[in-house]
């Protein structure tokens, strides 16, 4: 077929727009719009005895201003939890604007709208709010003590508490496996806050038809399906009336799956009440004191283990602080329990984990969701497990490894979608076989001593992990083909930038045999797909890509069949190349899928020459059979879903060589490696950007991003200036190679590849860095002025 | 972000600038690069009634260097000065520091006298004026005055430019024969404030000894501290210098602070890594320019 294009590495047809200026992000929009802006929290916790905004009154440009007071209905009621789970007995979310008590610094308390943003904060400055100080709970260690309560109805700060036990194929439990071991170890992890930080903040415009008592808003959202029921129903509106979009969005990597945000439910409140358009776009601060972080756990492993270092007992104890509210539930620190064991047979496993309440911003996914504590927990287990047989770090890995013959492999456990964690593929020591020969394992404690004899200090580290993907409950696509020849591809979730508009054209292109140019794409549209889920979880290639491979197919079919019927010919007789239905093997007895379009709606009024040919006195016709047969629909369209029995599960494993300075104790990664199966690739170029991508973020993680919380709840550090994003001056170069173990659960055989880059960075340069200064590193990240306090501490507990 | 309201002047001419500044008094601000001053305007951390754009006054951004120094005009960007051969020739310390002033395209609009006047003390323009022993020329309606960077850096982002006062240029003074520079510092990424930093001068003698040796040392104190190490190197030859004695001296003499990048500890062992290694770049450059030995 001339029109493959399904792995190939295709050039992304979005970039032209996005990179000269050319996308429309929110901020684009509604250039006339008022403009919304909040007046938040300055405190960690606090009563609101008073709001006075007579002050504010005299501006020139002031439009309105809300308190929770004025809020109508449900949306004066807390804002949704959004994933419910039995465990999660104290769930609590924030309102729309603060109502009597903020729980953490960034808490909307007020809103303004006017004339244009600066008269909006102009106003805000002069709002004058009166707080009663109540004691702040920070650091989820201090908040498990409980001395000081985040909500006074959460006993103890712990909104969730959930223990899973995974016991031995002999039936014993992890802890009686860990008693029973020959080896035994117990250790303390610990992980840093850091944050999704997409370059675009949050941002929502609303615009009130008061002619048509119809709503559209405009967000920037991973999920613009859900934001839409979320706003129909908290505004009282019927569906149909509410249409949401996601226009171009510069990134989300999680904290725009959460919604609705309070700006979300309150821009479209005041359009319709003020009958104006309305724009509220999130600035730099407020997204870091307002939006949502991840990742802060703390980690209590003990491990038991024989002397091949196999695993026979983990026990894991995490503490995971999830900040003010729940909104999202407790997805994040279930996909640390159940994705820590990666690609690992743990004997027995118990994990629990209780999530505690904090005076801080609210934990929501950030790309990885989890996993990276997780993969630092067990890849730093495996590390230490090598460390005290005196065994290479890889054998030791390899001895715990799932074979390749072992799938599906069940760990027994409930993943994140509520089903069972079954790993569906996978080969994980050929994966590791790459990776030791790509970064010279075997070779580099040769390279080692070299550099110590030239003064250097370089150390080399590995990390596994197994992330599931593509995760329910499904997506949908609908694939048009026109008159005109051209196709219409469109699926309800939202893109951020990861090139979805070029893969999911490739797969049309490939599934219909059309030129990928006649191809066109829409995602996050509510007025082209109402039913989606969202973008999240490395799912938009395996949910939308297979739904619209399955469209697709519908597709093809009908215009094989219409095609057939024009062509006197047997519809299993014929090919679709270059957009022409012909004959197999007689490429003259042909039709243009532009015709067959026409075809297939059968017309009386002709638009145009061409629909003359579908027409009712156009041709022959059989008397005694409808114009449209039973079963049949009018139009070359098709639409189908996705709705698999479980994620997928992609693997990868990354190493790195780091050298340290022995003066100033800088960190620098020397070379970066990744090996990635993601299954079948669709656009291996795409996959690549995404691996890279994550690992800088996993860079960025590993040694400079962490939200620096005093005492008091105030966050030090809320601007680019001070929370350290890696530039690419940081972010080593990575290399990369692929092995393609299909999916057996899709019909295109693929998994997701959205996050796996950052998953395993933490762990693998931990290691690396441990590796080179003989220092065991236990948290993450670390600085340079951290690397030099464990050395000083390392020498003095010599000298003692 | 968005600024609070102020008034915006935009002077065709020196005078009508000085007339702005005067009746603006405390509250009036001079916009020149404003790679600083617009963040706090925008975070409203700053807030003046007034701001008197200088970017119009083009007969500002000249660069005038001879013999005795670069003397840098109040709308010199730090990229013109950074690629300006004669400055370099001049003083090579300015283009070695400028190369660390954050990324090419703040460099691009930023200005060297707009970040003495900013006199915040992890910069390094700052550190290079204290080093050299430079100064600032102040004018005002009632005339001009001269002040010597040991007495313009007053504190953190405090500098003795008075209210009514215009900073129209700095001045950055050659070393003498047989001298060397050197500028080193760690920070966090590729462009950042400095974690610390420590720039060198050092001049040798005609039997290429040590004659003059000092150091700057930037983000350990309220303000650039500059050390005169000469005493401590001894009047010997860079190789028979005892460095670590050396790093030892400045170290006594800084007050470095911990933060959320840094403990206290690391910036003063920092420093004296970055002295050595700036004291020898620096004493190396000395011994090359005198084609002596290295």
């Amino acid at each position: 077929m001339t029109t493959k294009l399904f792995g190939e590495p295709v050039r992304r047809r979005e970039d032209a727009r996005l990179i000269t200026g050319q996308g429309r992000f929110l901020d684009d929009l509604g250039a006339n719009a008022l403009a919304a802006a909040f007046v938040r929290s300055p405190h960690a916790h606090a009563r609101i005895r008073d709001v006075d905004v007579s002050a504010a009154l005299d501006v020139e440009g002031l439009v309105a201003i809300y308190t929770w007071e004025d809020l109508p209905g449900l949306i004066a009621e807390p804002l949704p939890l959004l994933i419910p789970h039995p465990a999660l007995t104290h769930g609590r979310t924030g309102h729309a604007l603060a109502r009597d008590v903020v729980r953490h610094v960034g808490e909307p308390v007020v809103m303004v709208v006017a004339a244009d943003r600066y008269v909006a904060e102009d106003a805000c400055a002069l709002i004058e709010v009166d707080y009663e100080l109540l004691k702040p709970v920070v650091g989820v260690e201090e908040a498990a003590e409980a001395v000081n309560l985040v909500h006074a109805d959460v006993p103890g700060n712990i909104g969730a508490h959930l223990v899973q036990e995974v016991h031995s194929a002999a039936g014993t439990s992890a802890r009686e496996a860990i008693e029973a071991a020959p080896h035994t170890l117990a250790f303390r992890l610990d992980i840093e806050r850091s944050a999704s930080m997409p370059l675009e903040g949050r941002g929502v415009y609303a615009r009130w038809d008061a002619d048509d008592e119809s709503l559209r808003v405009y967000s920037s959202t991973q999920t613009s399906t859900s934001v839409r029921m979320a706003v129909a129903a908290k505004l009282g509106l019927a569906l149909p009336k509410v249409e949401v979009i996601a226009p171009d969005v510069g990134g989300g990597f999680g904290v725009k799956i959460v919604h609705p945000w309070p700006e979300e439910i309150l821009v479209p409140w005041a359009a319709r009440l003020l009958g104006r358009e309305v724009k509220w776009t999130e600035d730099r601060r407020e997204h870091f004191i307002s939006s949502a972080h991840e990742r802060a756990q703390v980690h209590h492993v003990r491990v038991g283990f024989d002397d091949d270092g196999r695993v026979l007992g983990l026990d894991v104890n995490i503490l995971h602080d999830h900040g003010a509210y729940t909104p999202y539930g407790i997805i994040v620190p279930i996909i640390t329990s159940t994705q820590l064991v990666g690609p690992y047979k743990i004997g027995a496993y118990r994990v629990e984990f209780t999530s505690i309440y904090t005076n801080t911003v609210q934990v929501t996914p950030y790309r990885g969701a989890g996993r990276p504590q997780g993969v630092f927990c067990m890849e730093r287990t495996m590390d230490r497990i090598a460390a005290h047989l005196g065994r290479d770090r890889t054998e030791v890995r390899a001895a715990n490894f799932i074979q390749p013959g072992e799938f599906p492999y069940d760990q027994g456990m409930t993943f994140q979608d509520g089903r069972p964690l079954i790993y569906d593929s996978g080969d994980y020591p050929e994966s590791l076989r790459m990776l030791k020969e790509l970064i010279g394992w075997d070779s580099f404690p040769a390279t080692k001593a070299e550099a110590a004899a030239e003064g250097r200090t370089i150390g080399i580290g590995v990390g596994c992990y197994v992330e599931g993907t593509g995760v329910g409950p499904y997506e949908g696509g609908h694939v048009q083909i026109t008159s005109d020849g051209r196709v219409h591809v469109s699926t309800g979730l939202t893109s951020q930038g990861q090139g979805h508009e070029t893969v999911f054209a490739q797969i049309a292109a490939t599934e219909l045999g059309v030129p990928i140019e006649r191809v066109s794409v829409v995602t996050g549209d509510t007025r082209r797909f109402g039913y989606a889920v969202g973008t999240f979880a490395s799912r938009a290639a395996v949910m939308s890509g297979n739904a619209i491979a399955l469209a697709c197919r519908k597709v093809r079919d009908k215009a094989l069949k219409v095609a057939a019927d024009a062509l006197e010919a047997d519809p299993r007789d014929l090919e679709i190349t270059d957009g022409v239905v012909h004959v197999a093997g007689a490429p003259s007895a042909s039709i243009p899928l532009a015709t067959v379009a026409v075809l297939s709606n059968p017309l009386r009024y002709a638009f145009d020459q061409e629909a003359q040919r579908a027409t009712q006195f156009a041709g022959p016709s059989s008397d005694d059979r409808p114009p449209v047969e039973d079963g049949e629909e009018p139009g070359m369209e098709g639409r189908d879903y996705y709705s698999p029995i479980r994620s997928t599960f992609a693997s990868g494993m990354h190493a790195a060589i780091v050298e340290t300075d022995p003066l100033t104790a800088e960190i620098k990664i020397l070379r970066y490696v990744v090996v990635h199966d993601c299954g079948k690739l669709i656009n291996p170029m795409i996959v690549e950007g995404q691996i890279h991508g994550g690992v800088g973020q996993g860079v960025g993680g590993a040694l400079y991003e962490k939200m620096a919380y005093d005492e008091h709840g105030q966050l030090l550090n809320a601007s680019f200036m001070d929370f350290l994003m890696p530039y690419a001056t940081e972010v080593p170069r990575i290399e990369t190679a692929h092995l393609e173990t299909p999916s057996p659960l899709n019909p295109l055989g693929v998994k997701g590849a959205g996050e796996a880059g950052v998953i395993p960075v933490s762990a693998v340069v931990a290691a690396a860095i441990e590796d080179a200064e003989g220092i065991t590193i236990d948290r993450m990240p670390i600085s340079p002025s951290d690397l030099y306090s464990l050395r000083t501490d390392t020498r003095l507990r010599k000298i003692q | 972000m968005k600024p609070p309201p102020f008034d915006y002047h935009r002077p065709a001419g020196l005078g009508e600038a000085l007339r702005s500044l005067a009746e603006a008094g405390a509250h009036g601000k001079v916009l020149a690069g404003g790679q600083s001053l617009i963040p706090l305007l925008n975070m409203r951390l700053a807030a003046p009634g007034h701001l008197v754009d200088i970017n119009g006054l083009t007969e500002l951004g000249t660069i005038a260097a001879d013999a005795s120094g670069v003397r840098v005009g109040a709308l010199a960007r730090h990229a013109v000065v950074e690629r300006s051969g004669s400055a370099r020739a001049a003083q090579p310390l300015l283009a070695q520091a400028l190369r660390l002033v954050a990324h090419p395209v703040i460099r691009n609009r930023g200005t060297v006298v707009g970040s003495l006047v900013h006199a915040d003390p992890s910069a390094e323009m700052p550190a290079v004026l204290a080093l050299l022993g430079g100064s600032v020329r102040l004018a005002s309606l009632g005339g001009e005055r001269d002040v010597a960077a040991a007495d313009f850096f007053v504190g953190p982002l405090e500098s003795a430019c008075l209210p009514g006062e215009l900073a129209v240029s700095a001045f950055f003074p050659a070393l003498p024969e047989r001298s060397g520079t050197a500028f080193c510092e760690v920070a966090r990424r590729h462009g950042d404030y400095a974690v610390a930093g420590v720039a060198a001068a050092v001049t040798l003698d005609e039997d290429f000894r040590i004659s003059a040796a000092r150091v700057v040392c930037v983000s350990v104190g309220p303000v650039p501290v500059v050390v005169d190490v000469t005493g401590v190197c001894g009047r010997r030859p860079p190789a028979s210098v005892d460095w670590d004695a050396v790093a030892r001296a400045v170290q006594d003499r800084i007050e470095p602070e911990g933060d959320i990048h840094a403990t206290a500890d690391y910036r003063r062992h920092l420093t004296g890594v970055l002295v050595t290694k700036a004291l020898r770049g620096a004493a190396h450059e000395a011994a090359e320019g005198g084609e002596g030995p290295a």
